[in-house]
């Protein structure tokens, strides 16, 4: 088996996080489409979900990270 | 292009000072180029490992970098039990000296020093996880140097912002103020004043520096070559400092409703307390560990991802992989540009919100 089960845990957790930010993209670009003059504060909104999305998901690669030899 | 003087003047001002730190630091040993090693001299077929380049570029390290094979060796800086020990990084040579010093032995393992005994036996300097009294590491390493040179670059930057307020008084801003005041704007406006109250006068010195020190150090960490390339934001104990700054000033500033609420909770059947005191006392210490997470974990992510992508190169042993790998490396810069601004945005906002729950008022 090639690489490591560390690696293996960190392929998942970015799993998650596409799926969440992908998620987040798609209801506001939803939200943009229904309501044009809201656009930046659906942006802005979007953009700090998806960095805390992001983390919850880094926290998974951390952990891999230490099971690096 | 026009450049105002004061732009002017600072760069030329920011050189001298990047000029003073690569003397100052040299530690009267000039620079040197790195002798060939065993390993090279039996012949160019050791095989790239591109994990091991990958994490010393992320680490930490006792010499700064400058260029090709010449480094600049940085100061150890040992407290030991019998006192302190000072010499430079030089005499290690990257590990295949030991070093013997006023007090013990030391050698360089895995860029960690350690005390050689007899039989050669090896005691580790203290870290975050183990305590060993012997021996504390206080080197000027790369982080220590980048940090300093950014500190000196937004003392630059804000003390001559504040220096043309007052050269000014009344007549519209120019120059780097006009670049700055929509900068502290949008800090006191979008994050301190929404999350904080009324009262965000008081936290607007923190806001502001935690946000120029975090984006300036992630821009600063994105700079391949010299006065960048120290991951220091990407370095945990860095965010551990932040992070533990925002846990005083949150918990220093709680009033008494933010106590009640965490100790005597209303509502609450008196048998859940136990529970209930548990379960918030893990919330008062996770929120500043999940910023300090998130931060180190993006940054790294960041130059991780960018040193695999040129290590590809290597690993493929073909520069026709080059165009391809840098395209996507330029991709990926771009992109840890956005997140570099981000991260700092981030952690500033949540640090505002925090503060603006522990000084909540009680409004029921």
């Amino acid at each position: 088996m090639f690489g490591s089960i560390a690696a293996l845990g960190a392929g998942l957790a970015v799993i998650g996080a596409g799926i969440g930010i992908g998620q987040i993209g798609g209801k506001a670009v939803e939200g943009i489409a229904r309501q044009p003059e809201a656009a930046s504060k659906i942006q802005t909104a979007m953009i700090i979900a998806a960095a805390l999305v992001e983390g919850a998901a880094l926290f998974g690669v951390v952990v891999s990270f230490l099971g690096l030899k | 292009m026009y450049k105002s003087s004061i732009l002017k003047s600072k760069i030329f001002t920011l050189l001298r000072i990047c000029a003073v730190f690569l003397t100052l630091t040299a530690f009267s040993i000039p620079a040197f180029s790195q002798e060939e090693h065993a390993e090279h001299a039996e012949g160019a077929e050791k095989k790239f490992e591109p994990s091991e380049v990958i994490l010393e570029h992320i680490a930490d390290s006792h010499s700064l970098h400058l260029w090709g094979e010449t480094s600049l060796p940085l100061p150890v800086v040992l407290y030991t039990d019998k006192g302190l020990e000072v010499f430079s990084s030089a005499h290690f040579e990257h590990g295949h000296a030991d070093y013997t010093g006023k007090y013990y032995t030391y050698r360089l393992i895995n860029d960690k020093v350690n005390i050689v005994g007899e039989n050669n036996t090896v005691a580790e300097s203290s870290s975050i996880i183990k305590w060993n009294s012997n021996l504390t590491d206080l080197s000027i390493t790369r982080n220590v140097v980048s940090m300093w040179m950014s500190i000196a670059f937004l003392l630059i930057i804000f003390f001559s912002v504040s220096s043309a307020y007052k050269k000014r008084q009344g007549k519209a801003p120019k120059g780097l103020q006009s670049f700055i005041e929509p900068l502290i704007l949008f800090v006191r406006d979008d994050i301190a004043r929404p999350n904080i109250g009324y009262k965000y006068q008081r936290y607007m010195p923190l806001l502001l520096t935690v946000f120029f020190f975090i984006w300036i150090n992630n821009l600063i960490g994105l700079v391949p070559f010299f006065p960048g390339g120290a991951n220091l934001t990407g370095n945990i104990a860095v965010t551990l400092v932040l992070s533990v700054i925002t846990l005083i000033v949150v918990n220093l500033n709680g009033n008494k409703h933010y106590w009640k609420h965490i100790f005597i909770p209303a509502d609450v059947p008196v048998w859940i307390w136990p529970l209930w005191w548990v379960i918030e006392l893990v919330g008062i210490i996770s929120r500043p560990f999940a910023l300090m997470i998130r931060l180190f974990a993006n940054i790294t992510a960041g130059h991780i991802i960018v040193l695999s992508l040129i290590s590809l190169i290597f690993v493929f042993k073909s520069v026709g992989i080059a165009p391809v790998s840098v395209a996507f490396v330029v991709f990926m810069d771009v992109l840890e540009l956005l997140v570099a601004a981000l991260q700092a945005f981030i952690f500033t906002l949540l640090t505002a919100l925090f503060i603006g729950t522990a000084i909540e008022e009680h409004h029921h």
